[in-house]
């Protein structure tokens, strides 16, 4: 881990970066921010760990936590609520049953993530399965896609 | 200097004065939660805010520099409802334990919502409630009672440069903590302490002690090194309690984590609190301190007419004072006779 | 057969790739390709990729031009594309069927494109393709030609007004950090486009960045500004790649860095990624946000212009307000105040979305009525229902009843009834919709993104939103409509920044034109739009029950049950009232109310 921090820190040190663009990459590269890696850069840079930390949890696009293998972005703009959203995020939660709280399956296959607005609000209601953007996203498609994933994974056992 | 008037009174105050320095320079009170003269701006609590001629919306004075002619009001009945309902939604958040708290008596957030009549049922609603306690050994940091006024993590950035603590997360989640929400593991200066408006932050061993029934305070002056800071050791019966310090001290109010909490020695059992003599023996004997220091003069009368002046040697300490430690010195060059006189901070 | 110029133009907006245009683009390529008998179509064939062209609904869309004569395809598919090959390009018969239709037409009759004139027209990712159509030159002929007070006059005389929100006049934005006395300054583009429901700034970029380019050129130099920044939404990756490729582009060609068209001018701009905080879009928080830090807003005055990033004279324009630059230079400000009214000039970008027949992006002169957006642009409400109000300015914005669409859509009509033009968000809302839920929806999103910064906004919002929650639950209390609107009084006067202050307007408006709407789910306990779960009741008709079991089916929580030719029930300590049964019935047997 320490080289690939070092790496990270060298191309921020000459892009002169900051704090969020360094925190953005090393999260491209890890999936998350991890707590080695702030207390890495805060040693190498002189700042203090808390300025990171503070910036880290500030922004949403920060996760502190890695996320499952899958991702599933239901859009919550406001186009997308009128068109259901919420409707489609619940039966999202149901099929993957992830309770209030959690946001990952407890085999970590999959995180279930809010977003608000991708700007694709004229084929709304939107969701984006591991990057790739589904439009006028009904819970049914949904489902399907997010059973398509699970599927080769269980016939395997 | 700027001219404006503040209630209708014509007041003059330097350029880039705040309406709030303007009125407090001029005996106009203005409440405030957020704001500390030593610090930073910060304009979060929202108390301050006064009504500007010309202006649609209330200001912060406390982050509103004074300009020529300017026209404010510190009080309009518009303003003291905003007012009552700032302390509403801030007390609608807070656990409401005074009867417990530390700060009691105290507390700027209490006497705000005496002054207002504010009890915080009117938005009643959910309340951050923090599991964890902070493991460290000075400082007790009760988040819930926290009102994000941002005192500590400027103090803490300021005064002191350590960066121990920021804000995290935002919102309504916000908190202040130190990295991933870590034990603190810092200086334990305590200034964030000190300058706490509420009860968030008290020392760990205050608890119980006693808050203002019985409290005197005693202004001293710190023992443990030579810079002398200025403290007030607050005392119920004969027990320092805690100890705090008085911003127009020369020290500014600022303490370190010995003068602020290192005071438990004073009460200590084991504290030496009368001379003692070691005898041929071994053994050390309770006596007054006219025979110990006879029983000193003598020893030293005798060492300098058998083996000369300077065979004698005196160390000073780091804590005594500047004035104890030029007294030293004298007494050893003038009194004893020899130039063998040291410093433990030398060693 | 000889052909000359064929262009087919597929759209590859956010939009476009989501609903296959990659594949759509890749078919036409391998088609064009494969089709032996046609090489000479090949030869003269040009396939690209074109940005968003605001109709998205109707994605994939595909231009067919064929000498110029321009044929539009709707809903494609790569499976489509052999046949408008064969039939189109080889036997010059469009497929008629596929066309798009009248609507199509319709949607771009009343619109005025200045912005969007060429978003959908020219490959974004081509700076040719740009300069092809006169880019660069209004910057060109500003930098060899113009003093930068010169500048400063023409966008002030042509009325423009930033389109980020608060409609602040451009042309005095620039003159004001012209005038701040430093020898650096910046200029920044905002491109953190927050408000959930509008995406013209993502489209700008994605179909033509070279425009927002050449604004902030423009612009830098009427401030004397060598250093840009655009702070772009990183929940935008198209945009963000498109516009870096077109950075680099125009530093090759010597259009950024040192000596600008052979002038005496140096210029760069550098992107930074916002990294998902809303209140970012505000002046100082974005600022913050570049310096790395939280984006907390800091109380103005000072104002950015004169003490910005990094303390420095910072002058920050939105991306609409930024690609309208060129166009106002090259035309002449005479021209831009052709259209709009004297106090709104110009053309407005809008996000039309929700319960319309066509949503899209459109830009259509200040001063259009509300009307001719929603029935004639937008072809009314979808689904045959009742428009109730459009939402406009997001989060920031208020609710504009059905009664009043003769409205001008312009700032200072849209603020008379408490709303605002906001970034441009428009959402229709019909007669299912709950005003207070909408309500509630955007008070959620403010309350989220508070910075907790100030107390009315920390803590204000998240107990406007509690007492929303709680009347949509139908546990409201008589007082509490006088209660939202203290609240809301408070946060409005006492929060520090525009994020807060405007936090209350949804709430307000929707109180003012849709009181009844909370009264009843107050007293009577019943949403009437039948939106708030916690109010409804899912039940089934016997009598029309076919016991089909669809709904059996459906249900996640299986709350139903039944078995074949006996009526099914729903189990109402078990249903989560999703109101999946409701939608699958064929028969009409599932009640809600």
């Amino acid at each position: 881990m320490e080289k690939t921090l070092t790496t990270l820190l060298k191309n921020h040190r000459e892009s002169g970066g900051n704090i969020i663009s360094l925190l953005q990459e090393t999260q491209d590269v890890f999936g998350y921010i991890p707590k080695e890696a702030v207390e890495f850069f805060s040693d190498q840079l002189g700042l203090a760990p808390s300025r990171f930390y503070g910036v880290a949890t500030f922004y949403s696009q920060f996760r502190l936590k890695p996320r499952g293998k899958h991702v599933v972005t239901v859009c919550c703009g406001t186009a997308c609520h009128v068109q259901g959203s919420e409707r489609l995020l619940n039966s999202v939660k149901l099929e993957l049953k992830l309770n209030d709280e959690a946001d990952m399956t407890e085999d970590g296959m999959f995180t279930l993530e809010k977003v608000n607005c991708v700007g694709a609000c004229g084929i709304a209601p939107v969701t984006i399965i591991d990057k790739k953007v589904h439009g006028k996203a009904v819970s049914e498609k949904i489902i399907r896609e997010i059973r398509a994933i699970k599927g080769p994974r269980d016939a395997k056992k | 200097m700027v001219s404006l008037t503040i209630n209708n009174k014509k007041v003059s105050v330097p350029e880039d004065s705040t309406i709030l320095e303007a009125a407090n320079r001029n005996g106009i009170k203005v409440p405030t939660l957020c704001h500390h003269p030593q610090l930073t701006p910060f304009g979060g609590c929202r108390l301050c805010v006064v009504s500007v001629k010309g202006m649609p919306k209330p200001v912060a004075s406390c982050t509103t520099t004074v300009s020529e002619g300017m026209e404010v009001a510190t009080s309009t009945p518009e303003i003291e409802n905003f007012r009552k309902l700032v302390l509403e939604l801030i007390l609608s958040d807070h656990p409401n334990d005074c009867m417990t708290c530390e700060a009691t008596g105290s507390c700027a957030l209490q006497e705000l919502a005496y002054a207002y009549g504010v009890k915080g049922q009117e938005y009643a609603g959910e309340r951050r409630v923090y599991a964890k306690r902070d493991g460290n050994p000075f400082i007790e940091r009760d988040m819930e009672k926290c009102i994000l006024c941002g005192r500590c993590v400027k103090v803490c950035d300021e005064v002191q440069g350590v960066e121990a603590i920021d804000f995290t997360y935002r919102g309504f989640r916000s908190k202040i903590c130190p990295s991933y929400e870590d034990d603190l593991d810092c200086e334990f200066c305590g200034q964030c302490v000190s300058v706490c408006p509420t009860g968030a932050l008290t020392g760990k061993q205050w608890a119980r002690k006693g808050r203002y029934e019985g409290v005197r305070e005693v202004d001293t002056t710190c023992p443990y090194c030579g810079t002398g800071c200025t403290l007030t050791a607050h005392v119920k019966g004969n027990e320092i309690v805690r100890v705090s310090s008085k911003p127009w001290s020369p020290n500014e109010g600022w303490l370190c984590v010995k003068g602020r909490f290192g005071y438990k020695f004073v009460n200590s059992p084991d504290r030496l609190t009368k001379p003692l003599i070691r005898r041929a023996s071994g053994e050390f004997e309770e006596t007054s301190w006219t025979a110990a220091l006879e029983y000193t003069a003598a020893w030293f009368k005798k060492i300098r007419e058998q083996h000369g002046a300077d065979a004698i040697g005196g160390l000073s300490s780091a804590r005594c004072t500047n004035e104890e430690n030029y007294l030293f010195q004298k007494f050893i060059r003038a009194g004893v006779g020899t130039n063998n006189v040291d410093h433990c901070a030398r060693l | 057969m000889q052909r000359n110029n064929i262009e087919i133009r597929v759209c590859m907006g956010t939009g476009g790739v989501a609903s296959g245009g990659a594949e759509v683009l890749a078919a036409f390529r391998q088609e064009v390709a494969a089709s032996g008998i046609a090489a000479s179509v090949k030869e003269h064939c040009s396939t690209h990729q074109v940005g968003c062209r605001g109709l998205c609904a109707k994605d994939v869309l595909v231009d067919v031009a064929i000498d110029g004569e321009k044929v539009t395809y709707q809903f494609i598919k790569p499976d489509m594309v052999p046949r408008i090959v064969k039939e189109h390009l080889l036997e010059n018969k469009p497929v008629d069927e596929w066309r798009v239709g009248e609507d199509y037409e319709r949607f771009g009759r009343k619109q005025i494109k200045v912005v969007l004139a060429d978003c959908g027209r020219i490959d974004p990712e081509e700076i040719d393709a740009y300069i092809a159509i006169g880019g660069y030159e209004s910057s060109r002929d500003v930098l060899l030609n113009w003093y930068p007070e010169e500048v400063v006059t023409e966008i002030k005389q042509s009325g423009l007004r930033g389109r980020g929100g608060a409609g602040f006049p451009t042309g005095l934005k620039w003159e004001l950090g012209k005038k701040a006395p430093d020898d650096i300054k910046y200029i920044i583009c905002n491109a953190d486009e927050g408000d959930p429901g509008a995406f013209m700034d993502r489209a700008v970029i994605e179909g033509n960045p070279h425009s927002v380019i050449e604004g902030m050129i423009i612009g830098a130099y009427a401030i004397c500004a060598h250093h840009g920044y655009v702070y772009i939404r990183a929940e935008y990756p198209l945009a963000v790649e498109r516009l870096k490729r077109a950075l680099d582009q125009a530093r090759e060609r010597g259009f950024l860095g040192n000596r600008l068209f052979g002038s005496n001018f140096d210029f760069d701009i550098k992107v930074k990624l916002g990294a998902g905080a809303f209140v970012c879009g505000e002046e100082t928080a974005l600022i913050a946000s570049i310096e790395g830090q939280r984006g907390m807003p800091r109380p103005k005055p000072p104002f950015p212009v004169n003490k910005g990033l990094w303390q420095r004279p910072t002058v920050i324009n939105n991306v609409e307000t930024l690609a309208n630059i060129p166009t106002i230079i090259r035309k002449g400000c005479g021209w831009y105040t052709s259209y709009g009214t004297e106090k709104s000039r110009g053309t407005k970008v809008f996000a039309l979305t929700g319960k319309i027949k066509n949503p899209g992006l459109i830009e259509v002169p200040m001063g259009i009525t509300l009307r001719e957006i929603v029935e004639e642009i937008g072809g009314g409400i979808a689904g045959g229902k009742a428009l109730k109000a459009v939402q406009t300015g997001g989060p920031s914005g208020g609710c504009i009843p059905a009664s009043m669409l003769d409205l001008n859509v312009d700032y200072e009509s849209l603020a008379k009834v408490g709303s605002i033009v906001g970034s441009g968000g428009m959402i229709v809302l019909d007669e299912d919709n709950c005003m207070v839920n909408m309500a509630q929806y955007f008070v959620k999103f403010t309350q989220e993104e508070s910075c907790g910064k100030c107390v009315p906004c920390r803590v204000g919002t998240k107990r406007l939103l509690e007492i929303l929650e709680r009347i949509t639950k139908g546990q409201g209390r008589e007082d509490d409509i006088e209660r939202l609107e203290t609240l809301s009084g408070g946060i409005r006067n006492m929060s520090l920044c525009g994020l807060g202050q405007t936090a209350p307007n949804p709430v307000l408006s929707t109180i003012k034109y849709f009181r009844e709407e909370y009264e009843a789910h107050i007293r009577d306990k019943k949403c009437p739009s039948k939106t708030c779960k916690a109010l409804l009741t899912y039940s089934i008709d016997e009598k029309l029950c076919k016991a089909c079991g669809a709904c059996l089916r459906a249900c996640p929580a299986g709350a139903i049950t039944g078995e074949k030719k006996v009526p099914h029930k729903i189990d109402q300590a078990k249903c989560i009232k999703c109101g999946s049964c409701y939608d699958v019935c064929k028969f009409k047997s599932v009640m809600r109310d």
